[in-house]
């Protein structure tokens, strides 16, 4: 007999709840992460924060630098535990059990994206409290809920990127972690993580708007220290901008998830480890 | 719909062929055909033996018949369902588990790997837990271990757990004692077999172990080079070769360290001693197989000692056989007339022993 479809998606959310243990786990469970995962970011911020104290850059600048620097926990959480991740669990043979199992893979997918939220949150709030005790940054001022729902509206779209690039990163395996590489860094500069992003010019922050933490880090920047000239758009716009970028990467994942396995059931790829 | 307690079979291949292609540039090179027009069919409560080496064809066929994979032509249902169309109707019905593989979490203890196994197939906790703790019972394993403590077989006892978790109607399992030690493989196999008997479920079990298929099937299918050559219950494959004699000689003395020396070598390279190399163990197979009325032999070595399992068609070849021996300087230690095994069927269906593809002898 068929399942309801209140049934079908109660399995689901339970398969992705399962999925997202395994991540938290990981997280609470070997702390060894802790002093590299939050220092080493605080670090980079600390350049950024004494180069804008010695050219008399306005106070908020350090808030501006940390906030990014906190928000880089998520990009590399989307290149390396979602773009790469259904590409191993191919590789361990992890995959074809989860394809095997009656459930949608969009509820593994899921399941990761909501366990990487964890396990990047516990990194950006360790540098963000750190960062702020350090460089005497307040976090409390401007529309913090508001600031809140744009950081939300950005995970969403930013972790639906992630399931994209995971269905593709898996049809192309070993060659996607070249791309993986080129995407880690040239992000920081074209997402505009340590500055304003307009400061690039308006043509390469529109186009660097397809990386959801472009918009939503100068929303969140607006929003939390105050009117910026140097913003890109009103956060109200960017915020409608990241719910379309939000849909429509959800829709693009469906897409993706579906053409991969396809193929992969009609070439063997998902299963035939010498192909 | 049948279902897995109807008199439709449980499993059912119709021509099924499935070839794989290698592409350069966008383009065919090479077509490996690894299914070629399978027939077969699996009745509801059934222990069914996929017996072949390696490359024979048999994970492919279970890959397709899980849904993972599509035949490139014919037809396969499980539990009457078409496997092409309905592929999430018949994953909420069965399982798979295959030998060697890495499920799990390294992070997560063995308990909480199964959990999550369970999630996938929609068990309550409490059901979860339950089952849990009584498959990991059986299969003698402590749970509180984390997954990347575990030993090979230990690991593979837990998938094998895994593979239970949802009391599929059809079970497929790929090779599932592989690298597990002798005991704990005979503990699984009594369980299989008492699963299957109980709640009359059906397992779809390939193997390259010949007593494991013998043991446990209700019927063997011998598959080799992506076509189904015989498929019948062990017996009655064995019974038809009865009109042979197996004998089994235990030699000793003469150039006997040289021809075990020259059996272990083409052990090691894949068989190239009984394909021939001039050594004494080529000299000894060739004569042999010469003396009339012998079918096959196969040699073995073990500690030093030769033992050779020679196929003939009446007793009165025995003569003639004791006499080449000792004509090659050879003393004979044991004679012993033996019953044909599941090996002896593959021997004579496709030429080959089951190991000569990489594969081990039955254990």
């Amino acid at each position: 007999m068929k399942p309801s479809l209140l049934a079908l998606l109660w399995h689901n959310a339970r398969a992705a709840r399962a999925r997202a243990y395994v991540r938290v786990v990981s997280t609470l469970r070997e702390l060894s992460w802790l002093p590299f995962e939050v220092v080493l970011p605080v670090m980079a911020a600390a350049a950024y924060v004494y180069l804008y104290r010695a050219l008399d850059a306005p106070p908020r600048y350090a808030g501006f630098v940390l906030l990014g620097s906190a928000m880089t926990a998520y990009w590399l959480n989307v290149l390396w535990s979602m773009a790469t991740q259904f590409y191993w669990e191919k590789q361990e043979g992890q995959l074809e059990l989860f394809f095997l199992a009656p459930i949608s893979r969009m509820a593994i997918l899921a399941g990761m994206a909501l366990g990487g939220m964890f396990m990047a949150s516990t990194r950006a709030i360790g540098t963000l409290a750190l960062g702020a005790w350090l460089f005497h940054v307040p976090l409390g001022g401007g529309h913090p809920w508001l600031a809140l729902g744009t950081f939300l509206l950005t995970l969403v779209a930013l972790y639906g990127l992630g399931m994209v690039l995971a269905s593709v990163f898996m049809m192309y395996g070993r060659d996607a972690f070249n791309l993986v590489n080129l995407l880690q860094d040239p992000i920081y500069l074209a997402s505009g993580f340590y500055f304003p992003v307009r400061a690039l010019g308006r043509a390469v922050a529109f186009a660097a708007a397809a990386i959801p933490l472009t918009l939503g880090l100068d929303a969140m920047r607006q929003l939390l220290f105050g009117g910026e000239p140097l913003a890109l758009w009103t956060p109200g716009v960017e915020m409608a901008a990241l719910a379309l970028l939000a849909v429509a990467y959800l829709f693009l994942a469906y897409v993706a998830l579906t053409a991969m396995e396809n193929l992969a059931k009609r070439e063997g790829r998902l299963t035939v480890k010498w192909q | 719909m049948a279902d897995g307690h109807t008199a439709g079979p449980a499993i059912e291949a119709r021509s099924l062929r499935r070839v794989f292609q290698e592409r350069r540039r966008g383009r065919v090179v090479k077509e490996h055909v690894a299914l070629d027009g399978i027939d077969l069919e699996v009745r509801p409560g059934e222990c069914f033996g996929l017996l072949g080496a390696n490359g024979a064809g048999k994970t492919t066929l279970i890959k397709i018949l899980c849904t993972l994979l599509l035949p490139t032509s014919g037809e396969a249902r499980v539990l009457g369902m078409d496997v092409q169309r309905e592929p999430a109707a018949i994953r909420r019905r069965i399982n798979m588990v295959s030998g060697g593989e890495h499920s799990g979490y390294g992070i997560l203890t063995v308990r909480e790997s199964l959990w999550l196994f369970s999630q996938l197939y929609g068990l309550s906790n409490a059901e979860a837990f339950q089952r849990i703790d009584r498959l990991l019972k059986m299969v003698d394993l402590d749970g509180s271990v984390r997954v990347n403590k575990l030993s090979t077989g230990m690991r593979q006892k837990m998938n094998f757990a895994r593979g239970f978790l949802n009391e599929p109607d059809v079970l497929f399992l790929d090779e599932p004692t592989l690298g597990l030690d002798v005991q704990t493989a005979r503990r699984l196999r009594s369980f299989v077999r008492e699963w299957v008997e109980e709640r009359r479920k059906t397992v779809l079990l390939t193997t390259h172990y010949m007593m494991e298929a013998d043991e446990i099937c209700d019927r063997v299918a011998i598959i080799s080079g992506g076509r189904i050559l015989a498929c019948d219950t062990p017996a009655n494959l064995k019974r038809g070769l009865r009109q042979e004699r197996v004998v089994r000689l235990e030699l000793a003395g003469g150039a006997v360290a040289e021809a075990a020396a020259g059996v272990t070598r083409g052990d090691a390279a894949g068989g190239a001693a009984r394909g021939g190399t001039g050594g004494a163990a080529d000299v000894l197979r060739r004569a042999v197989q010469d003396v009339p009325g012998v079918r096959r032999v196969t040699l073995s070595a073990l500690d030093g000692r030769v033992s050779a399992r020679v196929h003939v068609e009446s007793d009165g070849v025995l003569v003639q056989l004791v006499s080449t021996i000792a004509e090659l300087g050879f003393d004979l230690h044991g004679l012993e007339k033996q019953d044909p095994t599941l090996e002896d069927v593959f021997l004579a269906l496709t030429g080959r022993r089951l190991d000569d593809e990489g594969g081990a002898v039955g254990r």
